[in-house]
């Protein structure tokens, strides 16, 4: 058994020794694996605000996932292409930069997360589940029918976007980038979890009928978490699609909003470090097992059901002996 | 005479067939406890839920401090200064006995989008939340997650809760449910001092409770006020035996 403070610590650290043995060893390709577990990881981070914290269970984050992504493609291909964006009443040029782009996509996918909260936090259980995602099935097949921006074979982008002072194509200064927004972000969840706000959100997750009583809007405090949430996976969608330098509808699909789900649940639902856990488990998984075998998935799912069955706090509730998140 | 701080209106609520508020008037005084008695399904509940805004009567009226707030949500009516106690305990089961507090708090102050300070840190909603886990004798417990607490325990943290929003008035749904002699002895003393702070609207099965600390006593039978009125008058008219043999309705 060991206290989650110091595993916390200890997964970061290892998250950072792989790239860093890595670059002495060579191998940018694993590089390029730490940097997708991060970005994943991230995603997770989100979606944990809302879920772990909230008691949210969207399924339909690869929403937020896939505008982050579309809103650096559209804004590197109109650069790349020098086209100007045109937005009806006036047109904008397209941009490289990467803190743009991040802006951009942690304003829209925000802005949509406010939209479907208000419309379907109301709702409950299964109904949530079911509005969510119906949601992100809206833009999955509009992204598909978008041939503007490549339809179903989305979109590529040719050079990696650019940030002040780093060259983001070689591998390491990229997964540094990565790294970095992961660690910010979950600074800002820790400090979130322990706030005013964390206290009332928890609580609305438990008992929504006492934080009435005491004066305050569960649904407001919600919907402004799914708003945080929304925002931080969009962050996520636009460094992914700068990873792979390209965008297309798969991030927009079921599938995508299911995997962020599994890694939470893998790395502990509610937990501050389950999605870093879930995320590089996860990628591992999908490296060595999907080079054996194309059925990795079973082995993935496998894993998933002994961890409901057995380890109901994830990966970090077996690790800790605490299978409660909030203690 | 008095202005009521708390007063309802001809209030009716049906269940389809059953109607469980009928025409029901009553009100609560400052510095009073009023003690709302009834049988089993008699309607205190569903009326305490119309005063506090979780359900929204057919017909009637509800004032708090002179305002009509028949239509008010349930937030709205916290903060005009409504504090209400569950009969079934409603609280973050979670967190700890001081995270419970100080949400009250939080209401309280009416600043929940604090994002950065840490709550426990907060030397105003702390402040509040420890002085009402005093009042009611739970300061050394805190850090306990109230999960781990006695159901004695949680009846007082209900109260406290309740004591943080430093209320216009108390609605208690039976705060001694399932309470022992000794702490049911204890919660009574504690609330007989609270009634200078705020008066209390008292749903309560225990009689002992009910005759040591009303007023006024209005007993509720099949959603109609049968008698109302002080304690001694309700005690003589025998309306109390009459409700809990079910011979009247
Ligand atoms: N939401 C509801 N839908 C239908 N019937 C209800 C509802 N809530 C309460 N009732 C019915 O209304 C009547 C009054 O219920 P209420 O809970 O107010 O009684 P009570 O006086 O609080 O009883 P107790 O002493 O058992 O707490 C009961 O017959 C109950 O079954
Ligand atoms: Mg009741």
């Amino acid at each position: 058994m060991i206290r989650e403070s110091y595993l916390n610590w200890l997964i970061l650290l290892g998250l950072l020794a792989v790239p860093i043995w890595a670059l002495t060893a060579d191998e940018p390709f694993t590089i390029t694996l730490a940097t997708r577990a991060a970005i994943l990881a991230l995603a997770a981070v989100g979606l944990n605000i809302a879920l772990g914290i909230g008691g949210l269970v969207s399924f339909g984050h690869a929403m937020f996932f896939g505008i982050g992504g579309y809103v650096m493609g559209i804004l590197a291909y109109h650069a790349q292409s020098f086209t100007p964006l045109d937005l009806g009443a006036f047109s904008i040029a397209g941009t490289k930069s990467m803190p743009i782009i991040w802006l951009v996509a942690l304003i829209l996918s925000g802005l949509a997360a406010w939209i479907v909260g208000l419309l379907s936090l109301r709702t409950g259980g299964v109904y949530f589940i079911m509005i969510t995602l119906a949601f992100a099935q809206m833009f999955f097949y509009f992204s598909i029918s978008w041939s503007t921006y490549g339809g179903e074979d989305g979109l590529s982008i040719y050079v990696r976007n650019g940030f002040p002072g780093l060259n983001t194509l070689d591998p390491i200064q990229f997964f540094g980038i990565c790294f970095v927004l992961l660690c910010l972000v979950l600074f800002l969840n820790a400090r979130l979890q322990g706030s005013p706000f964390g206290l009332a959100l928890n609580a609305a997750r438990q008992v929504p009928a006492r934080v009435e009583t005491v004066g305050l809007d569960p649904m407001r405090i919600k919907l402004l978490a799914f708003v945080i949430s929304g925002a931080i996976t969009g962050l996520a969608g636009a460094l992914f699609a700068d990873l792979n330098r390209f965008v297309s509808p798969t991030m927009f699909s079921w599938q995508m909003s299911g995997e962020f789900i599994v890694l939470i649940i893998i790395g502990g639902v509610g937990r501050l470090m389950g999605p870093v856990v879930g995320a590089s488990l996860f990628v591992l998984l999908e490296h060595w097992l999907g080079g054996l075998t194309e059925f990795w998935h079973i082995y993935l799912g496998t894993i998933l059901l002994l961890i409901v069955l057995f380890a109901r706090g994830g990966l970090i509730g077996f690790l800790t002996g605490k299978e409660g998140a909030h203690v | 005479m008095f202005e009521p701080v708390l007063e309802t209106r001809n209030l009716c609520k049906s269940f389809g067939a059953l109607t469980a508020t009928d025409q029901v008037s009553i009100d609560l005084r400052p510095g009073e406890i009023h003690a709302v008695i009834g049988p089993n399904g008699a309607g205190k509940s569903t009326l305490i839920q119309q005063i506090c805004g979780g359900l929204r009567p057919d017909n009637g009226q509800v004032m708090l401090l002179g305002k009509d707030v028949t239509s008010a949500s349930t937030q709205a009516r916290a903060k005009a200064g409504l504090a209400r106690t569950f009969q079934i305990s409603a609280l973050a089961m979670e967190d700890s006995v001081l995270e419970n507090a100080l949400l009250g708090a939080l209401g309280a102050s009416g600043r929940p989008w604090r994002f950065w300070q840490r709550a426990s840190a907060a030397v105003d909603l702390r402040d509040r939340a420890e002085a009402a886990l005093d009042r009611v004798g739970l300061l050394d417990q805190g850090d306990k997650r109230c999960a781990e607490l006695s159901h004695g325990q949680r009846r007082q943290l209900e109260v406290a809760v309740a004591l943080t929003l430093a209320p216009r008035a108390f609605i208690m749904d039976e705060p001694m449910a399932g309470l022992g002699a000794a702490g049911s002895k204890q919660l009574t003393d504690l609330l007989d001092g609270l009634r200078g702070q705020a008066p209390i609207l008292l749903v309560e099965h225990d009689m002992d409770a009910v005759f040591a600390l009303a007023d006024r006593i209005t007993v509720l039978v099949s959603g109609k006020v049968i008698a109302t009125g002080p304690v001694e008058d309700i005690r003589a008219s025998g309306a109390v035996r009459e409700a809990y043999l079910g011979e009247a309705a």
